[in-house]
């Protein structure tokens, strides 16, 4: 790639920082430049997240259905898995989606409530109370 | 605190965490490319069975944390490092070091680090920064992707320090205690082994999912996933593809540009004209990545999603790998001195 053709496209990285490349110079030497974003980047990243908006979204209605309680929302909102999740609240992983049963849920003592909280950074009422 | 500490950015942050160590030590010849190249980075493997999200895990360049520890073995550079299990701990460890007037290198989780845009904060922890002092309830941070320096609050240091799951960084910290002399001899002789190594990984791990090899493999496997998992899933695939390809850190081309770069360097070293003209090899290999993430794109998109776009995509990462297999080929059979 030379330098003149490093892309200067829109992104999220806007007024944040702009990425680092390596490209080739007039001299046919190698040289940095710096990029605002690359439209192709931007796609692979809007999709990934159009899939994780799915998903989270697909939780929340398995909430209000009773198929699923709030720890398994919000571990799908804090784009965790059971192993990440498991490993932020110092539970075994089977223990935790054993909580992602709505009636166990319900039975769940506050001071385990109180770990899950944390975690998502909500108040143990918002779990409690989240209907989807 | 380092007042007259000196930030450079870098495209990747590993390599950029070693470069600026090691100038910050006098040593102006590091630069990112050759950091990657003494410490063999330039990879491929395609690991079908190791789902993220349910998609397999593509990666173009070494394990976390490799390339560190062959870049300083091979500058016999002694690199001391620590974790803990608490978070006090790993914090008043830190703030004596700093009170030493340490460069301390931390390793983080990503997806609570306050700076970087939401967008890219997922659950990555092998995010690698330099903490080059402390004001007040902030460190002064030194991340090799930012432009410029920036801060973290006390709070926020301990939560990524501390982040959870796969590579988990538990409070890791690592430091230099001295550099001393590094001669152009033991330059070049890093430079001999980086690229013997790299040569290894490249063609000669067995099985068919690494190096050249796994280029190939994956190239067979993107014809057919839009038969056998739909065009939305493989879209999906695709996608994870570009983004382990060309998000922030790579240079652009899956580290390609960046490896064509040390190989120029090296050729310096040696005034060695073969070595130019086998950079170029990877100029063009990364053109061509470049090229099959517009493809990729494009699909992903539903631009461009027929069968016989992905037969392009097939055709094309068969190239990679055969400019890819005569580049290292040519590097395997290099006499340098």
């Amino acid at each position: 790639m030379k330098k003149e053709e490093i892309p200067q496209d829109k992104s999220t990285l806007e007024n944040i920082t702009k990425e680092m490349y390596y490209v080739k110079g007039d001299d046919g030497k190698y040289d940095t430049g710096l990029s605002k974003g690359w439209s192709v980047k931007a796609e692979a990243l809007e999709s990934a997240w159009d899939d994780i908006d799915n998903e989270v979204e697909e939780a929340r209605r398995a909430v209000q259905n009773g198929k699923k309680s709030p720890v398994y929302f919000f571990m799908k909102k804090e784009l965790m898995d059971d192993s990440i999740l498991a490993s932020y609240v110092g539970m075994m992983k089977f223990r935790v989606k054993w909580h992602f049963k709505p009636g166990v849920f319900k039975r769940l003592k506050h001071a385990t409530l109180l770990k899950y909280a944390k975690v998502f950074n909500i108040s143990v009422e918002e779990l409690k109370s989240f209907e989807g | 605190m380092h007042t007259d500490y000196k930030h450079e950015q870098s495209a990747h942050c590993e390599n950029g965490v070693i470069t600026n160590f090691i100038r910050s030590y006098g040593h102006d010849f590091m630069t990112e490319p050759l950091a990657f190249g003494l410490g063999s980075g330039l990879f491929y493997i395609h690991l079908p069975f190791i789902k993220v999200n349910g998609i397999p895990a593509f990666a173009f360049r070494t394990m976390p944390g490799l390339i560190f520890k062959r870049t300083c073995r091979s500058l016999k550079i002694n690199v001391e490092s620590k974790r803990f299990r608490k978070p006090e701990t790993a914090q008043n460890y830190l703030d004596k070091l700093l009170e030493q007037g340490k460069l301390v290198g931390c390793q983080v989780g990503v997806y609570n680090l306050s700076y970087f845009p939401k967008e890219y904060r997922f659950h990555f922890n092998a995010h690698n920064l330099i903490v080059y002092g402390k004001e007040d309830d902030h460190y002064l941070v030194s991340d090799p992707v930012m432009e410029t320096v920036t801060k973290l609050s006390v709070e926020d240091m301990n939560t990524v320090r501390f982040a959870k799951g796969v590579y988990a960084p538990r409070g890791h910290v690592y430091w230099v205690d001295t550099i001393g002399d590094i001669s152009e001899h033991d330059i070049k002789k890093g430079i001999i082994k980086g690229i013997k190594r790299n040569v290894r990984d490249m063609l000669h791990v067995p099985g068919p999912i690494t190096g050249i090899s796994g280029i190939k493999y994956t190239a067979k496997k993107v014809k057919g996933w839009r038969d056998k998992l739909g065009p939305r899933r493989a879209g999906q695939y695709l996608g994870q593809i570009v983004r382990m390809q060309e998000e922030i850190g790579t240079g652009g081309g899956g580290f390609r540009f960046i490896y064509a770069a040390f190989l120029e360097q090296a050729a310096a070293y040696f005034d060695s004209k073969e070595l130019l003209s086998i950079s170029d090899e990877f100029t063009r290999a990364g053109d061509m990545w470049r090229e099959s993430a517009m493809l990729m794109a494009g699909a992903l998109r539903g631009r461009a999603s027929e069968q016989s776009d992905y037969n392009k995509m097939h055709d094309l990462l068969n190239g990679i790998s055969e400019v890819e297999k005569g580049a290292f080929t040519r590097l395997s059979k290099l006499k340098l001195k």
